[in-house]
């Protein structure tokens, strides 16, 4: 049975102290616990940017690439090797901003990959600056009359795009994002959790004060609908004085690997290729 | 002198010209001609002007040539475009009840070929099978393998609609029997032996096919669509995702990601797409993930012209990717090398775990040979990673691992008991993050020197053809083969040799100097205005070529315009 021991990494993390990172990294290596797949079997794929360094922290396969190309790394090893259970750790500016493209593409794909953002509404690695999910005004070296761009509403975005599964987390409610993650996974089909990750750095706005004050969660009383669209659009757009946090829409839909038959074939990694035959398609040329 | 015909049908785009075009190849190999065609067409989906091509001969052929024998035209644009490029002997086909040609010229040959179709079929659509009946009933082919064919093409649609399309292509052939009564485009059928008819893009896919590709991840462009779509074709049948992504960005990282997991995988772009995948090619040289790209060129900076062709990227492939990491760039000339380096393509990537380009261009992608049917038998496939079987053995898995030839053992995850980890950044035998300048140079000494040894004694060999004692020596890559071994063979007054590159990089030196060290006069040929191949030679082997004649109007090298110049030099 695995236990989080297992899944310790040698690594020197190069997180800052107190960074909402860890709240992240220990609830995933909760979930990993609970989900039981071995370390060799859960693939983390990632970008660049503090999130991006935590399959680093965790002992599991690992492809960290290229600045907001997860996505597409991800997707194709699932199509390539879909026993892999492959999860994507990814920031706001990698996700939203630099693959903002591919993140609209992917939720209409649908492949079953669990994508956890790490939304720290900053970008802490290039020291500062605004993210996509800045909120207005916020003032940075960069934007020193505040920030005057409409902050991305990504959870709304992906509901209106087609996600099945669209949750927001909070770093620091471990359990409950544990839960959150194992319970994206389990969907089948592209699970988002956009994590509200305090950065302790750059972001003296939306601090763990802040959020301890505005959080709550958005099923406590198990009367949220969370399989209707309108509520769902109306609760991810709540912030302010209360944020939500749970899984604010599910829907189960086919995911792309079914869409497209996958299922009902060998994985792609399995097939034998040495002996290929195309003598067949060669008479449709004579 | 081969006993040879040039036949052309120009009209609009939409006009069905491809499709009748394809028709008429199968009609000439089925009859037992050589035969080369290729396309010309503009970017546009309907309009404008496109020309179908056809070169049928009693021996093989390669190349376009200046002038047709015989044009059909089917508008008006179509003669204004094509009647400067007739032969001595030559005809223009046109319709005058159908758009006013009013100037006499002894080339002008009419035919009510509208009216006919409309009469026939009840519809001007029928037009080009009407137009191929002429043309066939014009070089002497018999019927019946025309009817066989046109059955071919068109089915799948209404019995109706093959049947007007039949009638419409005999009335046509009739009409030609009866009216071009002189035979003088008759050429004799040599038998030429059973073949396969393909082009470029289609023996790119094939090969790709064969080699054991399970993935293909693409964004459609110009002129590399064909391969995603020939993939297509044939997915389900051997079990390949193709997946047609949302840019070319994703387009490189999902083949990244697939070959990670385990699968071979390939993307197809022209230059413009392939600026985008960049930063992929770098990834997989860092991250030591086999890939293959074909980069489908056509004239450019930027759009350029989408639908002509040019050699143009030669530098850019040469160096795309930001740092020091290996490439193979394969340039392959002719419809076998374009398969089988497809095939030789996944082997080295796999091999020495790095990306490999196939760098072809519109011309090659488009244009139809017949050629011999290929040797499958000459196919090995070898995977160079830890098999199922013991990846259950291996133990301490590193997955940079040090090791003489800078390859590293691959494994593949979820296969070995282990775990393991891949990074864009600089890193550790292990795969994690280092910033050790020990490291880093141990790092780059496998990834560069230590790679480029190996794969550089892998280089396929350059082609020679007559050139011992040639008084000039023709060189070229890719898609100006066919037009230099035809010039070789043509050229009268001189000795003409020709020296063929299907792969560029590592560029084959010593061979090379070998070859040029003694020739009389050198020539590179090459449809880009750097002179971008010269500079390579130069640059490599230290050999300031003669001359290099250079093309960069969009279109190919035609036989006869190289035939004055080579002459002239």
């Amino acid at each position: 049975m695995l236990e989080a021991k297992d899944l310790k990494s040698n690594d020197e993390i190069a997180w800052c102290p107190g960074c909402g990172n860890f709240g992240i990294l220990n609830a995933l290596k909760q979930a990993m616990v609970q989900l039981g797949r071995e370390p060799k079997d859960i693939l983390l794929v990632s970008g660049i940017g503090q999130a991006a360094k935590l399959p680093h922290y965790i002992k599991c396969n690992c492809f960290n690439g290229l600045h907001g190309r997860a996505l597409p790394v991800a997707t194709a090893a699932k199509l390539a090797n879909r026993q892999l259970t492959v999860l994507v750790t990814t920031g706001d500016g990698d996700c939203y901003g630099e693959g903002g493209n591919h993140f609209i593409h992917a939720v209409r794909r649908n492949p079953d990959i669990t994508v956890i953002v790490h939304d720290n509404q900053i970008y802490g690695l290039t020291k500062g600056q605004a993210s996509p999910t800045t909120d207005p005004g916020f003032v940075t070296k960069f934007q020193p009359s505040g920030v005057v761009l409409e902050p991305l509403h990504s959870l709304q975005m992906a509901i209106v795009l087609g996600a099945g599964f669209v949750a927001r987390g909070y770093s620091t409610e471990k359990d409950h994002l544990s839960w959150l993650i194992l319970e994206g996974i389990k969907h089948r089909g592209f699970s988002l959790i956009d994590v509200l990750q305090p950065c302790v750095t750059f972001n003296r706005k939306n601090t763990h004060e802040w959020y301890a004050e505005r959080v709550y969660k958005v099923n406590d009383d198990g009367s949220y609908p969370s399989g209707d669209k309108a509520a769902a659009l109306h609760k991810a757009a709540e912030w302010g004085d209360r944020i939500p946090i749970g899984i604010l829409y599910q829907m189960q839909k086919k995911s792309y690997e079914e869409n497209i038959g996958l299922y009902d074939r060998i994985p792609l990694v399995e097939e034998p290729i040495e002996n290929t035959d195309i003598s067949g398609i060669l008479k449709e040329f004579i | 002198m081969a006993h040879e015909r040039t036949i052309k049908i120009a009209g609009e785009a939409g006009q069905g010209m491809q499709t009748i075009g394809l028709a008429l190849c199968k009609i000439f190999k089925d009859a037992g001609y050589y035969l080369y065609a290729n396309q010309d067409y503009m970017s546009r989906i309907r309009g404008g002007n496109n020309v179908f091509q056809l070169r049928i001969a009693d021996k093989p052929v390669y190349a376009p040539r200046k002038n047709a024998d015989i044009t059909i035209a089917l508008d008006r644009l179509s003669v204004d475009c094509h009647k400067d490029s007739v032969s001595p002997d030559g005809v223009i086909i046109l319709d005058r009840d159908r758009f006013a040609v009013t100037e006499e010229n002894i080339l002008f040959r009419h035919i009510p070929m509208y009216a006919m179709a409309k009469e026939i079929g009840g519809s001007e659509l029928f037009v080009n099978s009407l137009a191929c009946g002429v043309l066939t009933g014009m070089t002497g082919i018999e019927y019946h393998g025309v009817r066989e064919v046109l059955k071919r093409t068109f089915a799948g649609k209404k019995e109706e609609i093959v049947e007007k399309n039949l009638q419409a292509a005999e009335a046509g052939y009739i009409f030609a029997k009866t009216h071009f009564k002189q035979n003088h485009f008759t050429i004799k059928s040599v038998n030429a032996k059973e073949s396969l008819l393909m082009n470029g893009n289609e023996a790119i896919a094939l090969g790709a096919i064969a080699a054991g590709c399970k993935f293909y991840s693409a964004y459609p462009m110009t002129p590399s669509t064909s391969i995603m779509n020939v993939m297509a074709h044939y997915a389900k049948d051997f079990n390949i995702v193709v997946e047609q992504a949302e840019d070319e960005i994703a387009a490189i990282n999902m083949v990244i990601g697939a070959s990670f997991a385990g699968v071979r995988s390939m993307t197809g772009t022209s230059g413009g797409g392939f600026a985008l995948m960049t930063e992929g090619l770098s990834l997989a040289g860092m991250t030591e993930t086999p890939i293959v790209v074909v980069d489908a060129q056509r004239p450019a900076p930027a759009t350029g012209l989408p639908t002509r062709t040019e050699q143009g990227d030669l530098d850019f492939l040469l160096h795309a990717g930001h740092g020091d990491f290996v490439r193979a760039i394969f340039s392959p000339g002719t419809i076998e090398e374009a398969f089988y380096g497809t095939i030789k393509a996944f082997d080295l990537s796999e091999k020495f775990q790095i990306p490999v380009l196939i760098m072809t261009d519109q011309h090659l992608a488009d244009s139809y040979v017949n050629i011999d049917i290929f040797d499958l038998k000459r196919i090995k496939i070898q995977r160079h990673i830890i098999s199922k079987e013991d990846s259950g053995l291996v133990k301490d898995y590193k997955r940079y691992q040090f090791t003489e030839s800078g390859v590293s053992p691959r494994a593949l995850p979820s296969w070995i008991n282990e775990v393991f980890y891949a990074d864009s950044d600089e890193h550790t035998e292990e795969g994690h993050i280092t910033e050790s300048s020990h490291v880093r140079t141990m790092m780059v000494e496998k990834r560069f020197y230590k790679k480029a040894a190996g794969l550089s004694k892998e280089t396929e060999n350059p082609k020679t053809f007559n050139i011992q004692g040639a008084d000039c020596v023709l060189i070229g890559f890719g898609s100006t083969y066919g037009v230099l071994k035809e010039v070789c063979e043509l050229s009268a007054n001189r000795s003409v040799g020709h020296i063929h590159l299907p792969q560029v990089w590592p560029f084959p030196v010593a061979e090379v100097t070998g070859l040029l060290k003694n020739a009389k006069k050198t020539i590179v040929v090459e449809n880009n205005a750097g002179a971008q191949l010269s500079k390579l030679i130069r640059r490599e082997t230290g050999i300031k070529v003669d001359t290099s004649l250079l093309q960069y109007d969009g279109k190919p090298f035609n036989l006869d315009y190289l035939l004055e110049q080579i002459e002239k030099e």
